[in-house]
């Protein structure tokens, strides 16, 4: 057994040993040659695949300048990189969401991209969108791709049902939307519970969806008061919480048991024609036609307006790419950013995700046009969407956990009412936010 | 007739206590096959309202677009060569520690049980930032040695707790009984008291693999290198923004996770249960 133990206890070191000589060596500086680490969070196949096809192009053209293509994962990013950070090794260019940037760079962990980012690119993202990534006057990253909240619909259900079916032209109003959901929704044996709903909201994460989807009626929720952030919930605010709650609890048009689901979970439903509408991100199409039974047909609509003076005004938070302050080589990772953010390489990566890219000629490629897959529709709103109120409000994540989430939950659920909702929100929540502005 | 009622009694008991272990392993094991049965269903009937207990028309494609999208075979040899390096190391310092701890009774003694039931108090998140400032300066970041460091240390303290336990179970007449027959401290401790704690051994090394195995946040921080990162890592690849996952392929890549760990139990429980102090000593 002694013999055996110390076999044992050898094996461990060279294990280790092994371990440690395995795979060594970082690229670094090496006869003028750098190495720009990209922390990429594609995640999807096509995604993956398009981001390495364009490092790959990138690497053959700039062999001064060589990118390492690094998987990272959305799962624990936000510790992930404040670790990184905090430790100096944070990758040099990096893909997140604009909701993380905020701390990231008050805490003087990104570079301020102004003044290093091509004209062609300034030019060719619409302001609204810069504007999710620009705090006190510095550019903390590339918003390169977004995605809106659509209405994904049962096109079968919908034709026998004879509404009026909106377009991104003529939306529904809120109001049409309701009188649809109510034509949608079927109740054969007439004993209360429908057969199909008109619509299913999963609001399993009810916050942000509450918050960006309040654009549309005039809401903002979040306003700058004396340049400092102040929680609000009026009417406009609160508009279309109020229908949700309605078509849950007085009209009997949405299901009580999807508001604890995810977007995933409200599809089995959907197929099953449970559901005739899902209000979903853009990207879930790619779900919709990996999962639909054969001969499924399904639509992609424009999410209602609250009238002609807001448009299809909506929140988004678009995925960004940032450069490390740490990062030794700044301009050389902007260059890459904006080799990878032109308009035809947007397209593959938008296309890939099956998301939205903010460049506006990337928008008028033929592929993002296409009415097969809602792709049309998406592209004619994308002009008209907004910067997420919750981007630059410091202490969003402990107003959205502490307080907004479980106040949404119990005010979709049924047991608080509006002024309870509006009470927890403003009061409990300005606390909050006034903690990160002293 | 009695002793026929007793004989029926004793054989509806005995039944009713088949039938609760099958009711507990139904309960252990339903969570690993509906994993299986997910990992060979196609995205249509993963998005089905009706779910059913077996693939209609099992398909390995998933098996085969996990295997194309990600390094699974290389995060598998790399989460091995943690796994079992930091298992075996953190046990070879526990075994004499422990040992020390429990026959040696000292201050110091005492102040390690203190300090083993502190170190169990922080959460990872405290102590991730100081920890990657100490492993950059000592240039193990992006390495597997460092990572099995952090494993070691991480696992120290609950593999001594339960050594302590497993050391207070030999006997010390048997340890005298060397003594007298001329074996001295090392000896003794390789020779008689090793042997007797087999299944305690076993125990913490399972309680160390597994650990490590399953261990995400330590290793997605730490290790940069994509050739270098560990299953539990690439695991995450499989999911996106807001939780949406590619859920066949990440039900596959979950199922070949769990294969080497089931392995290593398959392997090793016979000695878990070896009961090797049965009779050892008398009286």
């Amino acid at each position: 057994m002694g013999a055996r133990t110390s076999r044992a206890a050898a094996a461990a070191l060279t294990l280790v040993v092994a371990a440690g000589c395995a795979g060594s060596g970082d690229g670094g500086a090496d006869d003028g040659r750098i190495t720009l680490e990209f922390l990429s969070l594609a995640w999807q196949e096509e995604s993956v695949a398009a981001n390495e096809a364009l490092v790959a192009e990138w690497n053959a053209a700039n062999p001064e300048v060589q990118v390492r293509y690094v998987q990272g994962s959305w799962d624990n990013i936000h510790d992930h990189l404040l670790t990184s950070f905090e430790g100096g090794e944070a990758a040099d260019i990096i893909h997140d969401d604009a909701s993380d940037l905020t701390d990231f760079a008050n805490g003087g962990f990104l570079a301020d991209l102004d003044g290093l980012l091509p004209d062609e690119l300034r030019d060719d993202i619409p302001a609204e969108s810069w504007a999710t990534t620009t705090y006190d006057g510095g550019v903390y990253g590339v918003p390169f791709l977004q995605e809106p909240r659509v209405l994904i619909a049962n096109t079968r259900l919908l034709e026998a049902s004879g509404v009026r079916v909106p377009t991104t032209e003529q939306p529904w109003s809120w109001a049409e939307f309701e009188d649809a959901s109510r034509a949608l929704t079927v109740d054969e044996d007439d004993d209360g519970t429908p057969e199909t709903y008109g619509v299913a909201w999963s609001m399993r994460e009810p916050v942000a969806q509450s918050v960006n989807l309040s654009l549309t009626t005039g809401g903002q929720v979040f306003e700058r008061q004396d340049g400092e952030n102040v929680v609000r919930f009026g009417a406009a605010d609160s508009a279309v919480a109020e229908l949700v709650n309605r078509q849950v609890h007085e009209d009997g048009t949405a299901p009580e048991g999807s508001l604890g689901m995810s977007g995933s979970e409200t599809l089995p439903g959907f197929f099953a024609d449970r559901y005739a509408m899902v209000p979903l991100n853009f990207s879930f199409r790619q779900q919709v036609s990996q999962q639909a039974p054969d001969g499924f047909a399904w639509t992609v609509l424009p999410m209602p307006t609250g009238g002609p003076e807001h448009g299809l005004a909506q929140g988004v938070v678009p995925q960004t790419l940032s450069v490390a302050e740490d990062s030794e080589h700044q301009q050389a990772a902007v260059d890459f950013i904006a080799f990878l953010t032109r308009p035809e390489h947007a397209v593959d990566l938008a296309l890939g995700d099956w998301m939205l890219p903010t460049s506006r000629t990337a928008l008028t490629d033929p592929a993002l046009n296409a009415a097969e897959d809602g792709w049309a529709v998406g592209s004619e709103i994308a002009a008209e969407l907004r910067p997420s109120p919750v981007l630059g409000v410091r202490g969003y994540p402990e107003w959205k956990d502490k307080i907004a989430t479980p106040a949404f939950q119990e005010y979709y659920a049924g047991a608080l009412d509006l002024a309870g909702l509006r009470d927890e929100l403003t009061d409990d929540g300005n606390r909050i936010l006034d903690r990160y502005q002293r | 007739m009695s002793v026929a009622r007793r004989s029926v009694a004793h054989r509806a008991g005995r039944a009713g206590q088949y039938l609760a272990l099958c009711a507990y392993l139904v309960f252990l094991a339903f969570p690993l096959l509906w994993l299986v049965s997910t990992s060979f269903k196609s995205p249509q009937e993963l998005g089905a309202i009706d779910p059913t207990w077996l693939p209609r028309s099992p398909s390995l494609d998933n098996y085969r677009d996990a295997f194309d999208a990600q390094p699974l075979l290389r995060s598998a040899l790399n989460s091995a060569l943690v796994a079992v390096s930091a298992a075996l190391i953190a046990v070879t310092i526990a075994v004499p520690a422990a040992y020390v701890m429990v026959r040696f009774r000292s201050r110091i003694s005492q102040a390690g049980t203190v300090w083993i039931l502190i170190s169990q108090m922080f959460p990872f998140v405290l102590v991730i930032i100081p920890l990657f400032l100490v492993l950059r300066n000592l240039h193990l970041i992006n390495s597997l040695p460092g990572l099995v460091l952090v494993y070691v240390v991480w696992n120290l303290p609950f593999a001594l707790w339960m050594l302590q336990g497993y050391v207070r179970a030999v006997p010390v007449e048997l340890e005298e009984a060397a003594a007298m027959d001329g074996a001295g401290r090392l000896r003794t401790l390789v020779g008689v008291v090793l042997p007797m704690l087999t299944p305690g051994l076993v125990a913490t090394l399972m309680f160390s693999f597994v650990t490590a195995w399953n261990e995400f946040f330590f290793a997605l921080v730490l290790l940069k290198s994509p050739e270098k990162q560990t299953m539990s890592v690439i695991l995450t690849h499989f999911i996106g923004a807001e939780g949406v996952a590619d859920l066949g392929p990440l039900a596959a890549a979950s199922v070949l996770a769990t294969l080497p760990a089931l392995l290593f139990f398959a392997l090793l429980q016979r000695r878990l249960v070896g009961g090797m102090l049965a009779g050892a000593v008398k009286g």
